[in-house]
């Protein structure tokens, strides 16, 4: 089991370039894709889950669904996934339509929620055995498949432990291991790391990018920013059940506006000083945080400004202990498209409740 | 490195055979799941068992003797006598844990995984309701060599007392369907419980498991006679050779035909609960 730890770390996004397959985004699609999704309404009462979401992930592609607590994320999945009926709209996965024919979904999809779905008191090769036969596998396979999938996701020697003995990360795996079981051309993953630490989060994306980088279409929600910005080819951010923006990493950054200079001063006293300098290189209003020294302005021109940057800055006397040109962040863009960053957005969510 | 390509991407899971040979297979797949859980949690079996076990000792030792059955105040006749009564309310008892099981599934996100999965829509429940039967089963073994202690006789011949046995299991499934719809409806394991077992004590109450129907007011004879309960708890009094001499049964058609009232009252409560369930279980989803 050390392919999981190792091999994708220098990749960068897993498999980005080879796997588009067919189908250019922008241009007029040529076939639907792996998942495919038009004018999806959920109601809830007077709540809005989905007000009209289109979704198109191709094949062998990563979509990260974007969105703070309450957008509409977890209700998009279960509609796809055939656990909840949608007002109105159409969804197809893996080819075949949802509404019509859910059972033949259910064959080719493979499904990890937010909360690990593992029977606490099976072992991890009964759980997995147990999904295997509820895939209508034979016991034989289901059994040769468990010990495959034990294998791989590092849970071999906890196979015949309960899984309620098992840490978090653990079940995790093992939850998503039972999402695998028949290697399904397309997987559903809803928040696959919320409330794991981060060692177990790197762990989590590294399985993750080798599946994408065997050709599995992935749908994959999350509210961080940085996870999507990891993992995914293309972003939806949702908000109030609408997609208020599509686009890759990069799209999405250049369409927030472009760079800016931050530097953390050593002596608050500086700060007025770097603050003028600053100003004078900017493109805009400059931001100051007193408690962490820390000045933000936007800028053009790059490396070679900052490097006038600090050149002034040394001319001046202003001592620095960090400065450094930074890009958006997806935190930026979504502040910029919604007006709130997603953590005001996931209290409003919880108030509406 | 065995990578996510060992088996390709793109395997769809076998056609399912679909129809009664998928349903059988399911519900024995998630039965077996079930068993293997309260094979583990077997604090849950032990407390399942002492309440019944409490009931035979207290009602024996404390009623015994004071409760008039058939115009006998002997406390062999009624103890006799209470055995059936103790007995369906055991069976009964299956509903709070079919209905905790269940919630508790759907608490856990496991509900979820089951139905993304091709499987048979009913499988999910019949199976826990199998694995309830078999609990049920087994406690009533325990209850009857507990009953056995203290006093209790049959007087009939073993395909009778079997039968008895039979009707009383055919009870605790089809309650236990009542169980299931329970625990679909409520947000919690324990709301389950609760849920399952008030509405248990009038009941069982209303009706002759612990005292002579005959005694109560009209209005509560009548229910008591019709109670699905009553039938059961008659046909087993029937069936153990349980009535006290001179136990002068109603003229009410469950008591008079108790072995086909217990029959169908099992069989109706099955097939309505089993619809309504399993319905609940699909609605949401596609």
């Amino acid at each position: 089991m050390v392919g999981l730890a190792c091999g994708f770390a220098e990749q960068g996004k897993a498999g980005k370039p080879r796997i588009r397959v067919g189908i250019t985004h922008n241009g007029g699609p040529l076939m639907p894709g792996a998942i495919h999704a038009e004018g999806l309404v959920k109601t809830f009462g007077d709540v809005k889950a989905l007000d009209g979401v289109d979704l198109d992930v191709p094949e062998g592609t990563v979509l990260g669904l974007l969105g703070p607590n309450g957008a509409g994320k977890t209700t998009a999945v279960r509609v796809l996934t055939t656990l909840l009926q949608p007002d109105s709209g159409k969804a197809v996965v893996a080819g075949i339509d949802v509404l019509k024919h859910p059972n033949e979904v259910r064959r080719s999809i493979g499904l990890s929620g937010q909360f690990a779905a593992v029977d606490e008191y099976l072992t991890g090769r009964e759980n997995l055995q147990m999904v295997g036969r509820l895939y209508q596998m034979s016991a034989k396979a289901s059994k040769a498949r468990a010990e495959e999938l034990l294998e791989r996701f590092n849970l071999a020697e906890a196979a015949d432990r309960t899984a309620k003995t098992y840490s978090g990360g653990m079940r995790r795996r093992l939850d998503l291991a039972a999402a695998l079981v028949v290697s399904p051309p397309v997987m559903f993953m809803d928040e696959p790391t919320t409330g794991l630490d981060p060692r177990n989060r790197q762990q989590l994306w590294e399985v993750i990018r080798e599946l994408v980088s065997g050709g599995t279409t992935l749908l994959l929600t999350t509210q961080y920013l940085e996870e999507a910005d990891h993992l995914a080819h293309d972003i939806c951010v949702i908000d109030h059940g609408r997609v208020i923006a599509r686009g890759t990493s990069d799209q999405l950054k250049a369409r927030t506006g472009g760079e800016r200079i931050e530097v953390v001063v050593h002596d608050p006293e500086h700060l007025t000083t770097a603050d003028e300098v600053l100003r004078a290189f900017g493109k805009g209003a400059s931001k100051t945080e007193l408690h962490t020294r820390k000045i933000t302005v936007p800028v053009a021109g790059g490396a070679k400004l900052l490097a006038e940057v600090i050149r002034e800055l040394d001319i001046r006397g202003v001592e620095i202990d960090d400065i450094g040109l930074r890009r958006p962040t997806l935190d930026d863009v979504f502040i910029s498209l919604t007006g709130h960053a997603a953590a005001v957005a996931e209290e409003e969510a919880e108030a509406a409740k | 490195m065995s990578a996510v390509t060992d088996t390709a991407p793109g395997t769809r899971a076998p056609q399912p055979r679909g129809g009664i040979a998928q349903s059988v297979s399911d519900s024995l797949v998630i039965a077996k799941r079930n068993l293997i859980r309260m094979a583990r949690i077997p604090e849950m079996v032990i407390f399942g068992l002492i309440q019944p076990v409490m009931f035979v000792v207290l009602f024996t030792y404390v009623f015994g003797g004071s409760i008039q059955v058939g115009g006998s105040t002997s406390a062999s006749a009624y103890r006799e006598f209470l055995m059936a009564g103790i007995f369906a309310q055991t069976v009964t008892f299956a509903t709070a844990g079919a209905g905790a099981g269940i919630a508790d599934d759907m608490h856990k996100g496991l509900i979820d995984r089951f139905r993304s999965l091709p499987m048979a829509r009913g499988a999910v429940l019949t199976g826990r309701t199998l694995a309830d039967l078999v609990q049920t089963a087994l406690t009533l073994v325990v209850l009857a060599i507990v009953a056995v202690i203290v006093g209790w006789r049959v007087h009939e011949n073993m395909a009778k007392v079997l039968l008895g046995f039979l009707l009383l299991l055919l009870l605790g499934y089809a309650f236990s369907w009542i169980g299931a719809l329970i625990g679909l409806s409520v947000r919690t394991p324990e709301a389950a419980t609760s849920g399952g077992l008030i509405w248990l004590f009038p009941l069982t109450f209303i009706s002759n498991a612990f005292v002579d129907a005959n005694q109560m007011p009209t209005f509560l004879r009548h229910i008591a006679e019709w109670n699905p309960f009553s039938a059961t708890v008659q046909a087993c009094r029937e069936l153990f050779g349980n009535l006290p001499p001179g136990f002068q049964t109603s003229d009410a058609w469950p008591m008079q035909n108790p072995i086909l009232a217990s029959v169908l009252w099992s069989l109706l409560i099955l097939v309505v609960f089993r619809t309504l369930a399993v319905r609940k279980y699909r609605s949401a989803s596609i």
